[in-house]
């Protein structure tokens, strides 16, 4: 079952123009990614189009809308490896739905790539960007400042982009080991698999080995264990007939047999008798890990509960703040009601209070009375029944939720809780 | 010695999309090809509900032009897993005059299947169909989400699809939607190799090195068959050759080779410098192919 390859989820962030797509498409060629019969269509498409270079973008513009338009519009996910190291990434566009979708592709990411255009320096998107980064507590941001050919590779311009960006940084909550800033050339191949001979003054890693060595530990993720029961599991046959085995996945923190846990909303209290996956038993699980877990006593636990140790309660509120993003373009004001997702848990949710709208841009937040498609917001909610939820600020998963609408059942916002 | 499971990150991911199908809707079927990606689901899902059964069936479309040694396959694995097994024949499709046979050098029943499925799924009012679908085989699936939702007429549209963040999936649908969901969207096809190599997992007898009749044509290799379309000029020979997928034999082309163990089968594709797709016929038409038959309700 094993593949002992770390796995490192990537969003990718940058304007029109910034040269995101051929960034992508030059990695997959670096990496080796890009099959023959792949590379002959992009050699074919370059041609139609006159271009007397590859055009490395033509690998990932996926849908015919967009080849149309020439740029890409939704969240497409690409994958290369390399022998250490398995890299999925969420390319997401930077026009003016960039806030729904880089959110969406961050939600699964633990390393953002910021790009920015050597020419242009550090533009209102870029903040935009790190802003989001920043809400979603990525691990790593990568700060490629791209299309250094333009610039003569001039150290000089890396480093007012870089003075201009170190601003930002300290408006938000990384620290400075967090952040890493690389000058390249997307389309060049400039400091993208190896060093540039044309940058000798930069002496950090190129982007692949920086990426390579990324570990994929969150360093937001506390080590407190959060189990929400997804399915219960009841053989019913003759072999099994007394099993009741509670499935799901394990999030922050490693659960052992022997364990005290307490099940929430009962509040009951108890131990893990066995720990399986298939056919095999084992002592102890760790984080990320799908399992079925069988406890001591029988109890009543059913899907949307969690298990968790004893002394490691959550919190249990009917009333919670959060910070918002609205996904969709109905907007979310005052007194709707909606159905509120948080993990597997389902519980209805009405807008008590909306705080204020939280400018994208580090600038601060006025008071607002409804939010819009992209508005980043803080927003108090009232609950039919308690969540068990940690802020997101100390474990991600369990800090999260969405909004479901009613009406159209569509997914019309993601929160954060706040602490 | 204490035994820890450490989560291999893809197969979590999977088996948890998968057991939120079970919760999430009343009427789910897993469709199954016969191909690695589909017996790759049914181990998962085996994995997801283990010691209970497999709590949906298996639908499977048979063009009537498979290789009859994945029918095979298809029967033993059922039977050995005591899985239900529902099939529904697209030459049914045909008799019943609501599609036609195409006609010709390049004829497949492969877009013919989605009048099939979308029968089935009205006839056994089915509300979420688990494929095998992954987004690094076409540039089109890329974009696809994990629960994507299509209307009545089975049509994905992909300007309006529902934001999937984190992992929570929202499987809420409306009388006639159903949900087509894709469990192993994050595998690379390496990935499913490597899979079913550690898993030890088996797969058709085409997928290895065998003799066969074929032909070439436009730098591929074809099986010489009935259902084949083969002109006069395009001789048969012998080959050592085994399959990438396991699509419709008009459809599928074969690769010259000697793998004839899983190891030797995943070598070979790890060093391998022709893309899955690339060897499937109905991908070649166009490059928007996939896109537009994505819209009408192919898989």
């Amino acid at each position: 079952m094993s593949d002992n390859r770390k796995l490192i989820k990537i969003a990718t962030a940058g304007s029109v123009d910034d040269g995101k797509s051929t960034l992508i498409g030059r990695l997959l060629y670096d990496t080796q990614s890009l099959t023959t019969d792949k590379l002959e269509a992009i050699e074919q498409s370059s041609r139609k189009r006159g271009y007397d270079y590859l055009d490395f973008s033509l690998a990932t513009d996926g849908l015919v809308a967009e080849r149309e338009q020439g740029i890409t519009i939704d969240v497409a996910h690409i994958y290369f490896s390399t022998r250490k190291t398995n890299f999925v990434i969420a390319d997401t566009p930077g026009h003016v739905e960039y806030t729904r979708n880089m959110v969406t592709g961050a939600s699964t990411s633990q390393v953002a790539i910021i790009l920015i255009d050597a020419r242009k320096g550090v533009i209102e998107q870029t903040y935009r960007h790190f802003f989001i980064a920043n809400l979603l507590r990525l691990s790593h941001v990568v700060v490629a400042i791209n299309k250094m050919d333009l610039v003569n590779y001039d150290e000089e311009v890396y480093l007012n982009i870089k003075a201009e960006f170190e601003e930002l940084v300290e408006k938000s909550h990384f620290n400075t080991e967090q952040i890493t800033f690389i000058p390249l050339s997307a389309l060049k191949g400039e400091n993208i698999a190896s060093k540039s001979d044309l940058m000798p003054w930069y002496l950090g890693n190129s982007l692949l080995d920086h990426l390579e060595v990324l570990e994929p530990e969150d360093l937001f993720e506390s080590s407190v264990a959060r189990f929400p029961v997804q399915y219960v599991i009841r053989p019913k046959t003759e072999a099994f007939h007394d099993f009741r085995g509670f499935s799901g996945k394990l999030y922050g923190g490693k659960l052992k047999v022997g364990d005290e846990v307490t099940v929430l909303p009962s509040m009951t209290s108890t131990r893990i008798k066995t720990i399986q996956f298939l056919d095999e038993l084992y002592d102890e699980a760790s984080p990320d890990s799908s399992i079925t877990i069988t406890l001591e006593n029988e109890v009543d636990l059913s899907r949307g509960d969690m298990l968790v140790k004893s002394n490691e309660l959550p919190k249990s509120e009917k009333q919670i703040a959060a910070t918002l993003c609205q996904v969709n373009n109905k907007p979310l004001k005052v007194g709707d009601k909606y159905t509120l997702q948080h993990g597997v848990n389902r519980v209805l949710a009405k807008v008590d209070r909306i705080e204020s709208i939280i400018h994208t841009d580090f600038s601060g937040e006025v008071p607002a009375d409804q939010l819009r498609l992209n508005d980043i917001g803080k927003v108090h909610f009232r609950l039919s029944k308690p969540i068990h939820y940690d802020p997101y600020q100390k474990n991600k998963s369990n800090g999260s939720f969405i909004l479901i609408d009613e009406g159209s059942y569509d997914t019309v916002s993601v929160g954060f809780i706040n602490a | 010695m204490s035994r820890v499971l450490i989560a291999n990150p893809k197969e979590a991911e999977s088996i948890h999309i998968i057991r939120e199908v079970a919760a999430q809707f009343e009427r789910p079927v897993l469709l199954f090809s016969g191909g690695k990606d589909s017996i790759t689901l049914v181990r998962l899902a085996q994995k997801a509900f283990f010691p209970a059964k497999i709590p949906f069936p298996l639908l499977h479309i048979d063009t009537g032009h498979n290789f009859p040694e994945t029918i095979a396959f298809r029967d033993q694995l059922v039977e050995e897993l005591g899985l239900e097994l529902i099939v529904r024949n697209v030459q049914d499709s045909i008799d019943q005059g609501k599609v036609s046979e195409e006609r010709g050098r390049y004829s497949s029943r492969n877009t013919l299947q989605t009048t099939t499925l979308l029968d089935a799924i009205e006839e056994f009012k089915f509300d979420a169909c688990i494929g095998g679908a992954r987004r690094d085989e076409e540039k089109a699936r890329a974009k696809e989400r994990v629960f994507s939702v299509r209307d009545d007429f089975g049509q994905w549209d992909e300007k309006n699809q529902r934001p999937e963040l984190f992992d929570m999936l929202n499987g809420r649908i409306h009388q006639g939607q159903n949900v087509r969901v894709f469990p192993i969207s994050n595998w690379t096809e390496l990935d499913v190799w490597e899979y079913i190599k550690n898993e030890n997992i088996k797969i058709p007898s085409i997928y290895f090195a065998h003799k066969r009749e074929v032909f070439f044509r436009d730098g591929m290799i074809w099986t010489a068959n009935e259902h084949v379309y083969r002109e006069a000029h395009e001789a048969v020979e012998e080959k050592m050759v085994r399959f990438r997928t396991v699509g419709d034999m008009t459809c599928t082309a074969a690769v010259l080779s000697d793998a004839v163990s899983l190891e030797e089968v995943v070598d070979e594709i790890r060093l391998s410098t022709i893309s899955e797709r690339g060897a499937r016929i109905d991908d070649k038409r166009s490059e928007a192919a996939m896109e537009k038959r994505k819209k009408v309700g192919y898989f």
